[in-house]
């Protein structure tokens, strides 16, 4: 448990002194936004709430890839070496999913408030649409930092990463658009129950497999 | 493989195409004929989620023991559950279009079966995209492991869920309702066995002839 807290620790020590990667990040989800709000040339047209879901979606989703991506893809070969003699690897991918769940979330909030100041907010009921958010994030940072240990291992590993992400982050998708919906029409919180349940289930299993699978990945 | 089994699968699947075809189905409007999909579509399924389920034993198996025929087991096993799985979605839309009036409706369950094909397509680019062979067997177990586990809930939950207008999901009755004597029972059962034997044949031969290429291949190595 030390080790981990020490390991996240070191992920933000190291974040914040590349600034490049995180403001690149930003970047990258403030043009998202604006490339959104000129296609669809928002100062004239408003779009409906179920566009809205799916734009938000799909920035989140992208950026998301590509912050995630960047965990075990950028790292330099040597350093591997070094962590495997100093750390196990339960270790390495607990660090990286916890690190990486709060910089999701940290990315969905910035997208929802871009989204928010540019294309409008329909959101109703906020305090289901933020759990949401965060589990979402929990879900795709599980799942993307295992492929993101994979893809690392293999040749031309930025294609790599997105073909195989996208059929297993799917599901996640699918759930939280779900629960948006409820969330924008402003429906009683029990209709939304049994997906989040199920998105926590999800989360959950993927949590528990990365944990697993991740000492086989990381051996070679 | 048991001789056996390779008998039975022939003689199951020669009643299922004879007994599929001319055997009596109950009359239903919309449906009329192409009720008879029953025994050739959804029997895809089945075999493509056994298949696939073998995979990841296979895959499993590797991880725990890593040797080059768990492996070879693991990819042959894909590689059929992929041929079932495309045969499920145009047999699925040749009765769609006749149904539904188009091949393709966005149907839960159709785009469900579209990922689980996603999965191991990518599953394919990755091992094609990993030169060294033990890495590339490790890191597509664990890829198939975990795909796998993802994709339960999207072909088994989600479907459930949402509203579709497949047979059998959403309110909309499956065969079994209208099945009152169970006559088409006695071809789908046999059917989904029949199919399955004959995925899990075709596998088998495929790992038989790349062990047998291997063999070639060391034995010319050898001589030269």
């Amino acid at each position: 448990m030390p080790q981990i807290l020490n390991l996240v620790q070191k992920e933000f020590t190291l974040e914040l002194r590349r600034k490049a990667v995180i403001s690149g990040i930003a970047l990258y989800l403030v043009s998202l936004t604006f490339i959104v709000y000129i296609t669809f040339s928002l100062r004239n047209n408003v779009i409906n709430e179920a566009t809205w879901s799916a734009l938000f979606w799909l920035a989140i989703l992208f950026s998301v890839i590509n912050s995630v991506a960047k965990s075990f893809i950028g790292e330099k070969k040597g350093l591997s070496i070094y962590y495997y003699s100093l750390v196990s690897p339960q270790a390495i991918i607990a660090s990286k999913i916890i690190y990486n769940t709060l910089l999701c979330i940290f990315l969905s909030g910035v997208g929802f408030v871009l989204f928010a100041v540019f294309i409008g907010n329909p959101v109703q009921d906020l305090v289901i649409f933020c759990t949401t958010l965060a589990l979402s994030s929990w879900g795709f940072s599980a799942a993307l930092s295992l492929i993101s240990g994979i893809a690392a291992k293999a040749n031309n590993s930025s294609v790599l990463m997105a073909v195989l992400s996208f059929p297993v982050v799917i599901a996640i998708l699918l759930m939280a658009i779900k629960v948006t919906k409820n969330a924008l029409d402003g429906l009683d919180r029990g209709s939304s129950s049994d997906e989040l349940i199920n998105l926590l289930a999800i989360n959950c299993i993927l949590t528990a497999l990365a944990y697993l699978l991740f000492p086989y990945i990381w051996r070679s | 493989m048991h001789k056996g089994l390779k008998i039975a699968a022939v003689v199951l699947l020669l009643y299922v195409h004879v007994g599929g075809l001319l055997f009596d189905v109950p009359r239903l409007d919309i449906l009329n004929e192409t009720i008879r999909a029953l025994y050739f579509h959804v029997p895809m399924w089945f075999g493509m989620i056994l298949l696939f389920g073998l995979s990841v034993y296979h895959a499993v198996k590797y991880l725990r023991n890593p040797n080059i025929e768990s492996d070879r087991k693991s990819v042959e096993f894909a590689n059929v559950g992929l041929l079932f799985g495309i045969l499920g979605i145009v047999t699925g839309m040749f009765w769609a279009n006749y149904t539904w009036g188009s091949p393709w409706h966005g149907d839960p369950k159709q785009n469900g079966a579209a990922i689980a094909l996603l999965v191991y397509l990518a599953y394919f680019v990755l091992r094609a995209s990993v030169e060294n062979e033990e890495q590339r067997g490790r890191l597509s177990a664990v890829y198939n492991i975990f795909a796998f586990a993802a994709m339960i809930p999207l072909i088994f939950i989600i479907p459930r869920l949402t509203s579709s207008v497949h047979p059998g999901s959403g309110g909309n009755p499956g065969f079994n309702m209208y099945d009152l004597d169970s006559r088409m029972r006695l071809v789908f059962y046999p059917a989904v066995i029949g199919w399955f034997l004959l995925g899990f044949w075709i596998a088998n031969l495929r790992i038989r002839a790349h062990a047998v290429e291997e063999k070639i291949y060391e034995a010319e190595n050898e001589t030269h």
